[in-house]
């Protein structure tokens, strides 16, 4: 039996009825078309499905749609503003911080999560707090690098 | 991967959660940060008639300093215990256990309540259960540490009966936790605590039993005068490892008396 839900997505409230066994990472893709939420491991270990849900990262194959009730969720789609990138986007680009570019929102999301509750973070603390993000192509040296460059550009005041 | 079908019920508190347990019968099962049980349902390990969500509850994340005990919400993350300066001064073992659960998506949603209740034996959070004589509180009641972990994923807990709080003694001496695990984020192969409680050691041991155990021949040896070094030699006595994929049954025999070596020493230090 379908229930209802009703979320704000990206600034947007969204209200659906959706299957209890629905998880959040289904619910933005398939329901919403939020596909640059990537499904990887499908078992809470890549990191890949990492969105906000109100400000901590989460890994949204581990979480029913129906546990974001009344929740505000942030996914990739959300981090930009128009055509001005984040500048955590921007330090992935600047710094070579993606390849493939598969893993890369899910990398985003958890620099964006780690930059809110430490700015300043050391290089030890940026590699603990994207821990729970796999990478298979480009290698954590320029990912390490764009995160020291995002937490750079926004202590100097650059903004979303 | 979606879990079975299931029903899906929202608790608006424990109480409630509890009469809405004892109404669904025995097939059904509590939902907090979901980051064991979803798993488990994922994989169809766990096929529940129905769940009973409970992360919506207000009032059960906190960690208090009550004269000599610490009690702390079954919807406390493992977060907020990685981040607790009162943990720190008061039990500074369990802030550092937690924070080595997992990784920090997982830290952000998974409960003490959850990982206790859940009772998996390779848990860090039932191990310093046990290793401390926490009191386990329910709805329907207490338990103690030492008769809550009966077996892999088995507690006593009815099947109406949900976990409201966890009651650590303060611990204020330095402990040390170290794990052995194939990756950073990933479960421990084999975990093992030291801790001094007033002039005693005790070491309590994650992985190696079906429950979370205390390497009693070890505590004695040191209580009797043995040096670290031939108290760690003694850690894995009795036990029976199960062996998995990754380790066999001697790999973590070995794991646990150099775990144990190295967690006294580190302790002492």
């Amino acid at each position: 039996m379908k229930l209802p839900l009703t979320t704000t997505v990206n600034g947007t409230t969204r209200s659906h009825e959706v299957e209890p066994r629905q998880l959040l990472v289904q619910y933005l893709r398939d329901q919403l078309g939020l596909t640059g939420t990537h499904v990887g491991c499908d078992t809470s270990q890549c990191g890949a499905c990492t969105v906000l849900v109100d400000g901590d990262a989460v890994k949204s194959c581990t979480m029913l749609s129906l546990q974001a009730e009344g929740r505000s969720v942030e996914t990739i789609e959300g981090v930009a503003q128009g055509d001005q990138l984040d500048p955590v986007q921007r330090a992935f680009i600047e710094e070579h911080g993606l390849q493939c570019g598969y893993c890369t929102p899910g990398f985003i999301m958890a620099t964006k999560y780690l930059l809110s509750r430490n700015p300043n973070p050391t290089e030890d603390e940026i590699r603990e707090g994207i821990d729970g993000n796999l990478c298979r192509c480009t290698g954590y040296v320029n990912i390490v690098k764009a995160v020291q460059r995002a937490a750079a550009e926004l202590a100097s005041g650059g903004t979303r | 991967m979606n879990p079975a079908a299931f029903d899906y019920h929202r608790a608006t508190s424990l109480e409630h959660a509890a009469e809405l347990l004892g109404s669904l019968g025995d097939e059904a099962k509590v939902l907090a940060g979901g980051h064991s049980l979803l798993p488990f349902m994922k994989l169809r390990f766990a096929t529940p008639s129905a769940l009973v969500d409970i992360g919506g509850v207000a009032g059960h994340d906190y960690v208090r300093l009550d004269g000599d005990v610490i009690r702390i919400g079954a919807l406390t993350t493992h977060r907020s215990l990685s981040e607790s300066t009162m943990l720190a001064e008061h039990l500074p073992l369990l802030r550092s256990a937690a924070s080595s659960i997992g990784d920090p998506q997982i830290r952000a949603r998974g409960t003490l309540g959850g990982s206790v209740a859940h009772a998996d034996p390779a848990g860090e959070l039932p191990m310093l259960c046990r290793l401390l004589d926490a009191t386990i509180v329910t709805t329907a009641g207490s338990h103690s540490a030492a008769e809550f972990f009966q077996g892999r994923y088995t507690t006593p807990l009815a099947d109406d009966e949900l976990l409201s709080e966890v009651v650590f003694p303060v611990a204020p001496q330095r402990g040390e936790y170290l794990k052995f695990s194939h990756r950073l984020y990933d479960w421990a192969l084999v975990g093992v605590a030291a801790q001094r409680v007033g002039g005693d050691w005790r070491i309590g041991l994650v992985n190696v039993s079906d429950t979370p155990v205390r390497a009693l021949a070890a505590e004695a040896a040191l209580a009797g005068g043995a040096s670290l070094h031939e108290a760690a030699a003694l850690a894995a006595e009795g036990l029976r490892p199960a062996p998995s994929h990754r380790a066999s049954a001697d790999y973590k025999l070995h794991l646990t008396r150099v775990l144990t070596r190295r967690a006294l020493e580190q302790a002492s230090s």
